[in-house]
């Protein structure tokens, strides 16, 4: 997303930050994130939303079809659509179809599965339809411990698909971790032999990411590696708008540098409820939800939680930090699913901050509301070394308990009653 | 009129003079949404969102198709001849970015203000 201000500030009357506007909140939301399903044909281990399996509850087509109508109405120029994998669900296509034909822009990610050549010439002859394919390592062996073995062959596959159907500008999405923060130029030089554009995100300790981001999140030297790359590269790299937390390295990067949750962003879920940001599926930030009577503008116009967050926010313990105006007390879903208030600093703030309070904290860190995982690990997940579940194979014994005569002869032949002439 | 890539995500070029004589037209592709602070653009072709940060400017825009000039287009909005000069930057830095486009002579459709309201 690029962002042009314009005219220039001393046109205005009196000079206001547009960011601070946009703190107060908007008529509608700028980018909305529509998770489809929580159902997944991968388990990675990071997953934000912990998917895996479908929940009986996800909106019908009709009830989608309707949110789809609201957005029009509200002009929402586009919608970022998720999951779970969303490709999985039957009605899919036919959803980005209704979306685009209702002027609702679509941005959909995928792991690939189902980026065929066919579906790939069909996405490259639509405008309004761009495809996000996630990629967590710059090679296999990095990307499949993450996402699950086959994974990186599934995205490379896609992105080849899209490639040969003449889809330029494709979104190759990359959370960076500890693991593949050292393989930035090698994403960048994917991208590029695809034609396509990358954008890097941060790992949050939402949904299963939480059970991974001791390990995998950026150490403190590997996130100023990766600020200066982003000053060298950021003009040809997307990022969401989620390195903000790092602007107090030095000049700001690219974007709004500003915690959207609720103000400019939020989150559809698969079942309709409404969360401040995708990164927040948690009962603290559900506004509400679009089965409701008002549907989903009367949650994003009138919700309390959403009005809460568009107050003015005062920094709390960050407030006498000269650099709160730049990264303004970084994530608030880093913070809560770490344990740490919400009016203070970021788990990763860089200049240490986060780490003490860490050491502060006490007790369990809050826990997702929801789990969709896959109960029993997946083939992709164990290298297709699942353990075999031992059967014997016999016939049905001619006398005891379970025995029975066959019902008709040909269940014991298929050449009874036949008399060769 | 210049082709971008697709989707392409690219940044802002870099604004240049801008002919207020000339006439100019919202791009077919690009939807506006007023709000409090003035309006949001999204240009669906290039993917490329502005902003706009005051209600006047979007008056602008919006008399663009159907003014001779984009001079004309901007004192019709009640813009202070003082300011055309700025004025004049932003709306360089708009087309620019494709939000707006040169108007072919003689093609005074108003269909894309009527689908932007």
């Amino acid at each position: 997303m690029t962002v042009t201000v314009s005219p220039p500030a001393s046109f205005v009357a009196k000079p206001v930050k547009l960011v601070d506007q946009f703190a107060l909140g908007l008529d509608a939301p700028i980018c909305l994130t529509w998770e489809l399903t929580y159902a997944c044909n991968l388990a990675c281990v990071h997953c934000l939303s912990s998917s895996g399996r479908r929940d009986p509850r996800e909106l019908t087509t009709a009830e989608a079809e309707a949110v789809i109508d609201e957005l029009e109405r509200m002009q929402v120029f586009y919608v970022n659509i998720g999951g779970g994998e969303p490709t999985v669900r039957p009605d899919f296509w036919h959803l980005v179809d209704y979306a685009t034909e209702h002027h609702v822009g679509v941005k959909f990610s995928t792991n690939g599965v189902r980026i065929d050549a066919a579906v790939a010439a069909r996405l490259a002859s639509s405008d309004y339809v761009d495809v996000q394919i996630s990629l967590d390592g710059a090679t296999a062996e990095v990307n499949d411990k993450v996402r699950g073995a086959g994974s990186y062959d599934t995205a490379l596959g896609a992105m080849q698909n899209l490639y040969q159907a003449g889809f330029t500008g494709f979104k190759i999405s990359v959370v960076v971790t500890r693991e593949n923060v050292d393989q930035l130029d090698e994403f960048k030089a994917i991208a590029d032999r695809y034609q396509a554009q990358l954008r890097l995100t941060r790992l949050r300790p939402s949904g299963r990411g939480a059970d991974v981001w001791d390990e995998l999140h950026l150490l403190a030297p590997q996130q100023k590696q990766l600020y200066d790359w982003l000053v060298a590269n950021g003009d040809q790299v997307l990022t969401g708008d989620s390195f903000f937390h790092l602007a107090a390295f030095g000049e700001a990067l690219p974007g709004l540098n500003l915690c959207g949750a609720g103000r400019v962003v939020c989150l559809i879920d698969p079942v309709g409820d409404v969360y401040a940001c995708p990164f927040a599926i948690h009962d603290t930030f559900k506004a509400g939800s679009v089965r409701e009577p008002g549907g989903f503008q009367g949650v994003w116009r009138d919700s309390a939680l959403f009005a809460e967050l568009r107050e003015p926010q005062n920094g709390g313990a960050c407030k006498s930090c000269h650099f709160f105006d730049s990264c303004r007390g970084g994530c608030m879903a880093a913070k809560f699913f770490t344990g740490l208030p919400l009016d203070g600093p970021d788990p990763e703030c860089v200049r240490g901050f986060g780490e003490q309070a860490l050491a502060e904290v006490n007790g369990p860190t809050p826990k997702p509301s929801l789990d969709h995982s896959h109960k029993n690990p997946l083939r992709s997940q164990t290298g297709g070394a699942r353990k075999p579940v031992p059967i014997t194979l016999g016939v049905r014994p001619g006398s005891g308990p379970i025995s029975a005569p066959p019902v008709r002869g040909c269940d014991e032949s298929p050449l009874t009653g036949f008399a060769v002439p | 009129m210049v082709t971008t890539p697709a989707r392409m995500s690219v940044p802002p070029a870099q604004a240049s003079e801008f002919d207020l004589d000339t006439a100019w037209m919202l791009h077919p592709s690009v939807s506006v949404r007023p709000e409090p602070f003035g309006a949001l653009l999204y240009h669906f072709g290039n993917r490329r969102l502005s902003f706009l940060k005051t209600r006047q400017l979007l008056d602008v825009l919006q008399g663009l198709a159907a003014a001779p000039d984009a001079r004309t287009a901007c004192l019709a909005a009640g813009v202070d001849p003082a300011q055309l000069p700025t004025l004049a930057r932003a709306l360089a830095s708009l087309a620019a970015g494709e939000t707006i486009i040169r108007r072919p002579v003689n093609s005074r459709t108003t269909a894309f203000v009527e689908e932007s309201t």
